[in-house]
Parts: C-alpha cells; structure tokens; sequence
C-alpha cells in the first residue's frame, strides 16, 4: 500500500525547473533512499513531500490526503509527517525536553505532563536522557540530530522525511545518528531518506531513487542499483562516492 | 564669569506661588516618564507586530508594513509631533474633531504618547524586520513541519529568538524614548524639558536647571540601559549567543 506517491511533479524557481515531472511512491514500512549530485533536486523533492515547498504541476498524495488540494489541512497533515533537517533546526531557546514535547502539547493536545514523560521515554531511546535539561546549543551535532529525530518521533509520525540528515555533522558523529536511524528502519517505519551514505542504503534502503537535474533518473530495488545501474549517469557517482 | 550661582534655587519658592521649583522638575520628570513608559508600549506591540508582518508570506502585508515604517521613520519627531497636535484633528469628522480640540482630557499627554509611541514603532518593526531575517530559514520549516499554524510558529519559534537577537538595538531605542519625549515640551506637555525653561525663566539660574535637568534624563537613560541589561541577560540561551556580560 502507497503511503506516499509523487505523481509527475514539476517545481520551478522562477525560470530555473528544480524538479522535472517526478514520478515515485512510497509504500507502507518501505525504506527508499534519495541520492543523487549536489543541485539535483533531492531535497526540493522530499520538501514537496509536506509541501513545505509548494510545486506547480503533479500531484503529492500522503496516506490518501491530496497534499496540493487548496481544502488540505496542512498543519494537519505536516503533523502526520515527521521530518529531520540536514542543520538539526531545534529551536535554541529551549531546553532539549521542551523541543520534543511542544509539539505533542501544541498540536496534539496532549497534557504537559504526559508529553513530557513521552519525551523522556524517546530521549532514552535515541541515548540522551541525561542531556534532557541542557538546551540545545550545549550538545554536539550528533546529540542535536538524535534529539531532532526524537522530536519528530513525539508526534508519532506515519512516515518521515530526513534531509541529509548526516550531511552537517563531524564524520565522528555520523554513525550515532545512523544507528537510530537502522533502528527506526528494521522497526517497520516508512522512511524517505536524502543521502549520501551509501552503507545505510545498503543496510536498510529497499529502495534507491537516483535523481539528476531535477529529473529522477533511477528507481530501482537496492540491489539492483547497487549490482548494476542503467544509467550511465549514476554509474558515475557510485564510483565517486563509492571510492573515497 | 560673571555668574551668580545659587543651587539653593531649587528649593526655593516660585515667584507667585507656593511650589518650589523643585516641585516643578519633580512634576515634570513625572510626565517625561509617564510619556515615555506609555510610548514604549505603544512602541513594543506595534514594533513587533509590524515588523512580523514585514516578514509574512503576503506581498500586501509587507507592503504595508513597509509603507507604515517608511512613513513614520522619514519625518522629523518634531514635525510629527506637531502634525498629530494641528493637523489630525482638522481631518477627523466634525464632532469628534470638535470634541478632541475641547473636551479630550490630557490632550497633549496623550498626542504625545501616540506620537512618541508610533515614532518609535517604526524603528522597532525594522530592527525585528532584521531579527526574524537572521534566523534561518530551516527554523520556521521545523515549525511548520512539525503541525504548527504560521501563528504558532511565529510564536513558539521565530518571535522568542529575534526577541533576543533585537535586544541590543532594543536598549538603544528604550533610552532614545526617555530624550525623545523632550520633544513633547513642544507642544505643551508639562514634562521635564517644559519645565527647565519655565524654570530658567523664572528664576534665571539656568545653568543649574539645565544641569539638574541633565542629570535626570541621564538617570532615566542609565536605568533604562541597565533594566534591558538584566532582561538580556535573564533571556540569554545556554550555548547559543554568547553575550559579553
């Protein structure tokens, strides 16, 4: 079952087409990872997801909701789609508690106390219970980027977007946040991952989408992507990204 | 010099009357912080609230913040002081016209306060203008991401953050407010600035009025410099900017 499709999507800023007719879907528990050259679109892409970037043709639809229908309950919807940003994006003046728990107070209705305890059981999964009252500034960029992961999680998502999610982080930090993310994955959550860690898409991905200026130019099982992609093109950067 | 100095004018009794010209700059510092605690708030919610809208998704809404900052920021203080005493109520509807220029009570105090408040609003929105611009763009996405209406997200979000980012700017237009109010002496508001000349004229001991007069709005300037201080400080947010203090 189709959790998210992307149905022939174009996306233009201004004159420059940053996504060109895109078609791909998404099932139910599947792992699909996006990679592709700097520019090309991957992130424009997962960002129409919860349409935090509106797209002018096409059409988006997240567990049967229309998320270009005018009548969509964004807010709604957005809360439904939980979404990790490649610079963390925890709000600073905040203790690390209260960044994962103002979400499921302010949107979810749930009771301060109870968000609360629901926040420290998620920090304890990601590893963190200990830095619950620091804010945020006071962590590393792999602590940061667990705690995002945590706060998307507090709102018990369907589904979750991450964009480049390790691409800001010191290469020490990388595979803490890779952890929890495998771990996400063999727990059946339906993942949309931009990347350029090919060891996660190999451990996890079922899927990989190549994409190439704007365009999707690869949408293949893993191994075969991995075994032998058709287009020359992604040839390409597998071999440069595979060998350094 | 040819000076007679007398400091113990203050004390003494106006000519006709039995204040003391003490009582008369204690009255006056009254309405210089009357006019400007008053103006500030005027300032604080329509600096924030137009500044905000300067950032909104809504060409119209920025158009129009941008045309109320443009309008207040390129007229003197001065100019605007007098346009709010002479010239708006000549363009309100006759009764209400009539009832401003007779029977308005504090007339002048409130002018003033407007004029003071809406002044200085202007500069607020643009310095908000710039705070809400600094933060990344990826913060309000998070917000939004995460279920947040565009009002939720200005207000858990954006607005806590440029709200320190602008503090510093911020002290500068709280201490500006308390020497800007001077100007209401202009049309006829009985604060500080009003009362030093009344003062100086009565008593001809200029030199020790205008230095008293000095050292209050000094005071006022200092005090307000060190309340945002403590409120900067208060506010600060572990491991992000790190202030000097």
């Amino acid at each position: 079952m189709a959790m998210i499709e992307i149905k022939s999507i174009s996306k233009w800023f201004g004159q420059f087409q940053a996504l060109k007719e895109c078609t791909t879907q998404v099932d139910k528990g599947e792992v699909v990872v996006v990679c592709g050259p700097s520019g090309s679109g991957k992130s424009t892409l997962i960002k129409c997801v919860n349409a935090l970037e509106p797209i002018q043709q096409g059409e988006i639809i997240v567990d049967g909701i229309r998320v270009n229908d005018p009548k969509t309950d964004l807010p709604k919807l957005r809360s439904l789609v939980g979404m990790v940003f490649q610079h963390f994006e925890l709000f600073p003046h905040m203790t690390v508690l209260d960044n994962v728990s103002l979400g499921q107070v302010k949107v979810l209705g749930r009771k301060p106390d109870e968000a609360a305890e629901n926040s420290k059981k998620l920090l304890h999964r990601v590893g963190l219970s200990h830095h619950a009252h620091k804010h945020p500034g006071q962590l590393s960029g792999g602590q940061q980027q667990r705690v995002a992961i945590a706060r998307a999680l507090a709102m018990n998502p369907i589904c979750m977007l991450f964009d480049e999610p390790t691409s800001a982080l010191d290469p020490e930090m990388i595979n803490e946040v890779l952890d929890v993310m495998v771990e996400l994955a063999q727990e059946g959550m339906t993942m949309m991952v931009v990347t350029h860690e090919m060891g996660f898409a190999k451990k996890v991905a079922h899927r990989v989408i190549f994409m190439d200026a704007g365009a999707i130019v690869e949408d293949d099982k893993k191994e075969e992507f991995f075994g032998s992609p058709r287009s020359e093109r992604a040839q390409q950067f597998l071999s440069k990204i595979l060998h350094h | 010099m040819n000076y007679h100095w007398n400091w113990g004018i203050f004390f003494e009794q106006i000519k006709g009357g039995d204040e003391t010209y003490l009582d008369w700059l204690i009255t006056g510092f009254g309405w210089t912080v009357s006019v400007s605690l008053s103006a500030w708030v005027i300032a604080l919610l329509l600096g924030f609230l137009v500044g905000t809208i300067r950032t909104a998704p809504s060409p119209w809404l920025v158009r129009l913040g941008t045309a109320y900052v443009e309008l207040f920021r390129n007229v003197p203080l001065l100019v605007q002081m007098f346009l709010w005493f002479f010239v708006v109520p000549e363009l309100l509807p006759r009764d209400l016209a009539l009832w401003v220029k007779q029977d308005m009570p504090a007339k002048e105090f409130i002018t003033a306060t407007v004029c003071l408040g809406l002044f200085t609003s202007a500069r607020i929105a643009e310095q908000v203008r710039a705070g809400i611009g600094s933060l990344p763009r990826g913060q309000s996405m998070a917000g939004l991401a995460m279920g947040f209406t565009l009002a939720q997200t200005y207000r858990y979000v954006i607005l806590p953050m440029a709200f320190r980012i602008v503090i510093p700017p911020l002290t500068s237009e709280f201490m500006n407010i308390f020497k800007n109010s001077s100007v209401a002496f202009a049309i006829g508001v009985l604060e500080l600035t009003f009362q030093a000349r009344q003062m100086q004229e009565d008593s001809e001991q200029g030199i020790e009025t205008y230095l008293a007069v000095t050292v209050l709005y000094f005071a006022c300037a200092f005090i307000a410099n060190r309340v945002m201080a403590f409120i900067e400080k208060r506010t600060q947010v572990p491991g992000y900017i790190t202030s000097a203090k």
